[in-house]
């Protein structure tokens, strides 16, 4: 699919409470649009996203046409201890891009 | 458009006449796909499901004008401890004048520590852009905020 963009501070204290930003390349077309022969764009939209902590979901969006074009999330997450964080971007057609990120958690 | 929707609601003896006008405007107009407030207020109702909202608990951050509408950073905020006892379990974004009342809906747990979600949205013309949060114990709140759009999104070439 595209290209993604994820960033959170790490290391980090334990307890600390981190904000997670994620981009995700993505046209996000409306379906509300028409091109120049009149006809109306066939909607293209990342329908789903969602975030996980050694595979339990600590975010979840469900995303509509007046996001904006490369969706962009920023969400705080508790760090309890270190892990891996899973990040999946589902379109309308199913097709799914994940990232893997490792969080860790000192003290 | 809110004008063409109630037309085509009433059923008088004019109604035929007038809906063979408002016909007319949409056939002069035919990509002004919009939203009403009304459609807004029925998808926010849907996430409240007959719960009296509180005020004050959800705060919409967003800029008061934004140049362009297609993209429009939009911080919702929620005042809750986020512990295992009281926290947020939905936060839901709507708009009065897009194509489409929804925006998107987020969904949070006790492990986020803090109820915070920003994204980036699409705003078509100026309009109140409404946020609503659901607690653990089944309260609901909501906030509105009006955010001025100088070049329009979503339905332009």
């Amino acid at each position: 699919m595209a290209r993604a963009l994820i960033n959170f501070p790490s290391p980090v204290p334990r307890g600390a409470v981190i904000d997670i930003r994620t981009l995700f390349e993505h046209v996000m077309e409306t379906g509300y649009r028409y091109g120049v022969d009149g006809k109306a764009i066939p909607r293209d939209i990342v329908e789903r996203f969602v975030c996980l902590f050694d595979g339990e979901v600590v975010f979840e969006a469900t995303l509509h046409p007046a996001i904006a074009a490369n969706p962009y999330f920023a969400f705080p997450l508790r760090a309890e201890k270190s892990g891996e964080l899973a990040f999946a971007w589902t379109d309308g057609k199913g097709a799914r891009h994940v990232e893997t990120a490792r969080l860790v958690v000192t003290g | 458009m809110a004008r063409n929707a109630e037309m085509t609601r009433s059923n008088g003896p004019a109604a035929t006449r007038r809906a063979a006008l408002s016909g007319l405007a949409l056939i002069a107009v035919p990509r002004l796909a919009r939203a009403t407030p009304e459609e807004r207020d029925a998808a926010l109702a849907q996430f409240l499901a007959g719960r009296a909202p509180q005020r004050g608990r959800v705060t919409i951050d967003a800029p008061a004008l934004v140049e362009n509408g297609n993209s429009a950073p939009v911080t919702i905020r929620v005042d809750s401890p986020m512990t295992a006892q009281s926290h947020v379990t939905r936060i839901a974004l709507f708009n009065e004048k897009n194509p489409q009342p929804q925006v998107a809906e987020f969904r949070l747990s006790p492990r986020n520590g803090r109820a915070e979600v920003s994204t980036r949205m699409r705003l078509a013309t100026t309009q109140f852009i409404t946020a609503a949060a659901e607690f653990n114990d089944g309260t609901v709140a909501v906030d509105s905020f009006e955010v001025i759009v100088t070049i329009a999104a979503c339905t332009e070439e």
